[in-house]
């Protein structure tokens, strides 16, 4: 189960990093064709930026992410011993290495792991969390953290978080191009229009598809983090009672939070009580604890 | 050709053989290395206590033999072979629970409860004791896996060929059977 777990995720991050490529090909392509009416050149400047980045994210992409959510790392157990003691618990028993503890400071209970791979983990909790939830209920949250950090999850997700952002990036480049006007000494007219508009359609679809990314990669992940939570405290309730609080709570404030990686969080950091299902990166709290009520 | 078969078939199985055993041989490894876990926790614990003796000892009155008991059972942690688990988590839970009267004890001592010292300890203590609780029940998991792989098919025939033996495991004793966390201080965190 586990580990069946752990290789769909590392196919699922190929399949990512292709997709990745292709993407940022298509896009260089269009951007190329409009700027200087030749692809080529697009993508060949796409492509080496999208090694060049994505090489960057895969090794500093707990930096990254962490100053991404405005997270202070903690470095020994005196700053913050509730949690670097749960945590340390956590790790124990799903038998992963310690990870990183970071805490952002921001009054709405949440937290995120994100990482590489179990050896380059990091977690972090916001202070509300940590004034909020009892050490029963905030060994439920790390214990599903430290699920997505045992299963991978944290690779995957964070590697949807870098590309996504780096396509919403070339995204708003596009369209801020656009507004500038192109190259417009292809006389070709009718050629000149199709790629003009496949370029716009291309710029246009592109968030809209990273964010679908996004959603496929992490609705069912909370689920199955959940019921490893549960496995790893023996306690339901823990989890039960935390998520309850969580949801209950204001949202975090958007200073903190980067829209990218919202997706990382136990519950939706952003969620806005009118947002329904359907573009939600979260499957719905009611849903969740209903499930590990059945446990 | 047939010749050829025979010899593809027999590599096919060396290698499986080979994979089954290098399996094997890892699992068992996991149990012993959660059990060393628990270890690590038991000899922390068991360097804190002398301390914890020392501190409570002048300030509050115990029952005859309270201390001496908690000592008793540290020292007879220490002697225990390693390889014998049951008898060391028997004890272990027995200073768990000595350990639990001497902080109750303690409680109605405001002096000591101001202490910065005992307060330090018992933090200590009590996130050991999480710390043993938590590595117990990784112990039984990892348990569980290589058990598992002794008796399912075809693991089981390399198994009994180079024999390894199951894995025992470690039983909990019926209180914490609810809920496997300790906590000395009554609220929680």
């Amino acid at each position: 189960m586990l580990f069946e777990q752990i290789a769909k995720n590392k196919r699922k991050t190929i399949v990512l990093f292709v997709g990745f490529f292709l993407f940022m090909g298509v896009v260089g392509a269009a951007l190329g064709y409009y700027l200087l009416s030749a692809w080529i050149p697009g993508v060949v400047i796409a492509l080496i930026t999208g090694i060049v980045y994505a090489g960057y994210m895969f090794s500093q992409s707990t930096d990254v992410v962490m100053s991404m959510n405005h997270a202070q790392e903690i470095t020994n157990a005196d700053q913050a011993p509730d949690l670097w003691h749960i945590v340390e618990d956590m790790a124990l028993v799903a038998n992963v290495p310690m990870p990183r503890v970071f805490i952002i400071d921001d009054p709405s209970p949440n937290a995120f792991a994100t990482g590489n791979d179990p050896e380059h983990a990091a977690v972090a909790a916001t202070s509300g969390i940590l004034s909020v939830l009892t050490r029963e209920e905030l060994e439920g949250v790390m214990a599903h953290e430290m699920t997505h950090v045992r299963n991978y999850d944290i690779r995957l997700q964070t590697i949807a978080v870098a590309m996504t952002s780096a396509i919403a990036m070339l995204a708003n480049f596009g369209t801020h191009f656009w507004y500038f006007g192109g190259n417009r000494r292809n006389n070709d007219k009718e050629g000149n229009i199709i790629a003009m508009i496949a370029s716009i359609l291309v710029l246009v679809l592109a968030p809209i598809a990273a964010t679908l990314v996004q959603l496929a990669i992490s609705r069912n992940r909370e689920f199955l983090a959940d019921a490893g939570a549960v496995e790893l405290t023996r306690n339901p309730q823990g989890l039960i009672q935390a998520l309850n609080k969580i949801s209950n709570s204001e949202p975090m404030s958007d200073e903190n939070v980067s829209p990218e990686s919202a997706a990382l969080y136990i519950s939706n950091p952003l969620q806005t009580k009118k947002l329904t299902n359907l573009f939600s990166t979260h499957p719905p709290m009611s849903e969740r604890i209903a499930a590990l009520e059945k446990m | 050709m047939i010749g050829w078969i025979i010899f593809g078939v027999i590599v096919v199985i060396i290698l499986l053989w080979i994979g089954i055993y290098n399996g094997l041989v890892q699992a068992r490894m996991r149990t012993q290395e959660s059990w060393s876990q628990i270890d690590v926790q038991l000899k922390r614990r068991n360097d804190l206590i002398p301390n914890l003796v020392e501190t409570v000892k002048g300030s509050a009155k115990f029952e005859q033999g309270t201390l001496e008991k908690v000592v008793g059972l540290r020292n007879a942690i220490t002697q225990t072979p390693t390889n014998d688990h049951q008898k060391t988590m028997e004890l272990s839970d027995q200073l768990t629970n000595g350990l639990k009267s001497i902080f109750a004890v303690a409680e109605s001592y405001p002096d000591l409860r101001a202490s910065n010292q005992y307060n330090k300890l018992m933090e200590e203590l009590s996130n050991t004791e999480n710390k043993i609780a938590y590595s117990r029940q990784l112990f039984n998991t990892t348990t569980a896996n290589y058990n598992t792989k002794l008796q399912s098919f075809p693991t089981n025939l390399v198994a009994k060929v180079h024999s390894f033996k199951p894995s025992e495991f470690l039983e909990t004793p019926a209180e914490e059977r609810e809920v496997t966390k300790v906590s000395f201080d009554e609220n929680g965190l």
